[in-house]
């Protein structure tokens, strides 16, 4: 589903070149992307999702060259192929939870199934909140509203951006089991990055980021 | 979902912003179509009037005040003329058609107005019930009248002695309702027409070279005659005005106000504008992370240009309407009072032609509006913001 090759990317002109191991991650399948802080870690997760463009190497998606894509075409892929959690939550304010749902599907290119989203929503317990405004949701809603939205089109790629940093562990299990859940579901690939060191053990396929090592 | 839906969405969680740009340019957009509305009723009330009457006979005094007493009806008379002397104007050979006019009475605030037939004839007035005057104190009365008033054939009634107040009430004569016109949109539908000789009875009966009149309106065979007849009146206490030039003076009299309304109107418009450019603006710093999420779900930056452009359509369209339906209530008041002063029904809500391109300049000005903050929009660096909003 994802394969990156000799990924680097520099910021400026100037500045130093980062390189990123290879990333390789079929359908069905699970990897856990560690690295503390300054690792380039989101910097390799906006590569992998095509918000950025690598200086030098390549990313294939879903058997597309993604990076070397349009930009139109690059942003119709995402909408399709992925479905980004991030760390904090954030909606489109004016809609209510279920048309955020909705927002996701149209972009991606596909018709509206309010029964799909019923279901999503219902089973991780929002099935009351459907028609409330987002930011009338709790905290814990949010996240789990936002891995709904990640899903609700049945992506081929869920990257998951510190989905769990700040959670305690009985919500960390929860969350990991919503995401795998949902990837196993669809059989969607499921690439986890984070500084959360309690993923180590509970995601057995992982690529560990070192702190500049290889930046040429 | 369909992004004009989205965008209304977006417009309406924005109440105060949105609010405040809808009301800016309501106004602005209401007071122009008002003006416009207004014109129209005015300029048609106008033409339908003057109707190929090109000169007014009366008392020396004001032309203007001659015009919108005797062909209007909307202000007292300057004075009476002796008919001897009138009939002189009206035999001259420059002047193919003229009517009399003698008045001073009024039923319920409506005018009696003595005359001849060739009074309604002229405005072609046909009457729908009964039959025309033939005797004095025999009266065929307008079309508003007989709604306003509740008058209808065969009833009798007393006028009263000015045309401002009904107090004053001559209970000596009565007048017998014999006709009734159909609606002519012309001053015929508020006048009571009767004989001359009705008003002279109402009053101290006099003859011969003693006998007055308010006014004769005239319809020149020579156009010698608009040159002819003031010197003719010089040393008369007659004279005539010309409705054609006194009307084209009040209304460029008229205009300076109007002139200065719709520049007042034109700057709330342009203010209306600015709100809306801020207004996406403020909201795009706002949502600066929403739009760049909506990137990551699969947004073109075309399509995000289009949905803020699409926004700032909506308020625009919002306001536009709203103004529309704010000068329809306008023109509904003014219609009211007009009514009640001066019996003229100005409650014309049709659209007129310059609205629609109001519109259009509304719509292009908001477009371009909404179009200046869209731009923002095609640039955002989704990565750079989401990172700013972690």
């Amino acid at each position: 589903m994802l394969q990156t090759h000799g990924l680097k990317y520099r910021y400026a002109d100037s500045g130093p070149l980062m390189a990123f191991p290879d990333l390789a991650i079929d359908r069905g399948k699970e990897l856990l992307l560690l690295g503390a802080s300054g690792t380039g870690k989101t910097t390799l997760l906006h590569l992998v999702a095509g918000m950025r463009t690598p200086t030098e190497g390549a990313v294939e998606l879903a058997d597309a060259p993604f990076s070397t894509l349009t930009a139109t075409e690059r942003d119709r892929v995402r909408g399709r192929e992925l479905g980004i959690v991030f760390q904090t939550a954030h909606f489109v304010r004016s809609l209510t939870v279920s048309e955020n749902l909705a927002l996701a599907r149209s972009l991606a290119g596909l018709a509206p199934d309010p029964d799909r989203i019923q279901a999503l929503l219902t089973g991780l317990g929002l099935g009351h909140k459907l028609q409330a405004r987002v930011d009338a949701l709790s905290v814990g809603e949010q996240q789990r509203a936002s891995i709904a939205r990640a899903v609700v089109h049945s992506p081929g790629l869920i990257l998951a951006d510190e989905p769990t940093s700040a959670l305690d562990d009985s919500n960390t299990d929860a969350v990991l089991d919503l995401l795998r859940q949902h990837a196993a579901e669809t059989g969607a690939a499921l690439l986890v990055v984070t500084h959360d060191q309690r993923l180590k053990d509970r995601m057995a396929d992982r690529v560990e980021l070192t702190p500049h090592p290889s930046i040429a | 979902m369909k992004p004009a839906r989205l965008a209304r969405r977006n417009v309406m969680d924005r109440p105060l912003e949105t609010g405040l740009s809808v009301l800016l340019l309501a106004f602005g957009v209401g007071i122009i179509s008002l003006m416009l509305l207004m014109q129209r009723s005015l300029t048609e009330d106008l033409d339908r009037n003057i109707k190929d009457i090109d000169l007014v006979l009366g008392a020396k005094g004001s032309p203007l005040q001659l015009i919108l007493a005797n062909v209007y009806h909307v202000d007292v008379p300057t004075g009476n003329i002796p008919l001897a002397e009138a009939r002189k104007v009206m035999r001259h050979p420059y002047i193919s058609e003229a009517i009399p006019l003698a008045y001073g009475d009024n039923y319920e605030l409506f005018r009696i107005v003595g005359t001849e037939p060739s009074y309604p004839a002229h405005y072609g007035a046909e009457v729908s019930e009964g039959r025309m005057f033939d005797a004095p104190f025999e009266v065929v009365i307008g079309a508003e009248v007989a709604a306003n008033t509740g008058l209808a054939i065969g009833d009798t009634f007393y006028s009263a002695h000015g045309l401002t107040d009904g107090t004053d009430v001559h209970r000596d004569k009565a007048y017998t309702v014999v006709g009734v016109f159909e609606t002519t949109g012309a001053v015929i539908d508020q006048l009571l027409l009767t004989p001359i000789e009705s008003v002279w009875g109402v009053h101290e009966a006099v003859e011969g070279a003693d006998q007055e009149i308010t006014a004769v309106l005239l319809k020149k065979k020579n156009p010698l005659a608009i040159l002819t007849l003031p010197n003719l009146l010089r040393d008369t206490p007659m004279q005539v005005a010309l409705p054609a030039i006194e009307m084209n003076r009040l209304t460029q009299q008229f205009g300076i106000g109007l002139r200065t309304l719709r520049a007042v109107a034109m700057l709330i418009m342009g203010l209306s504008f600015v709100s809306v450019f801020i207004a996406l603006l403020s909201s795009l710093r706002d949502r600066k992370y929403e739009l760049a999420l909506m990137r990551t779900m699969g947004a073109t930056p075309r399509q995000l240009f289009s949905l803020v452009l699409l926004e700032g359509l909506w308020m625009t369209l919002a306001g536009i309407a709203c103004g529309l339906v704010l000068s329809r209530m306008g023109v509904v008041l003014m219609g009211q009072i007009l009514a009640e002063r001066f019996h003229y029904d100005v409650t014309q809500l049709a659209p007129v032609e310059g609205e629609l391109y109001l519109i259009l300049a509304a719509f292009v000005v908001g477009a371009v509006a909404a179009g200046l903050p869209a731009r923002s929009a095609l640039r955002i660096d989704i990565s750079n913001t989401l990172g700013q909003g972690r």
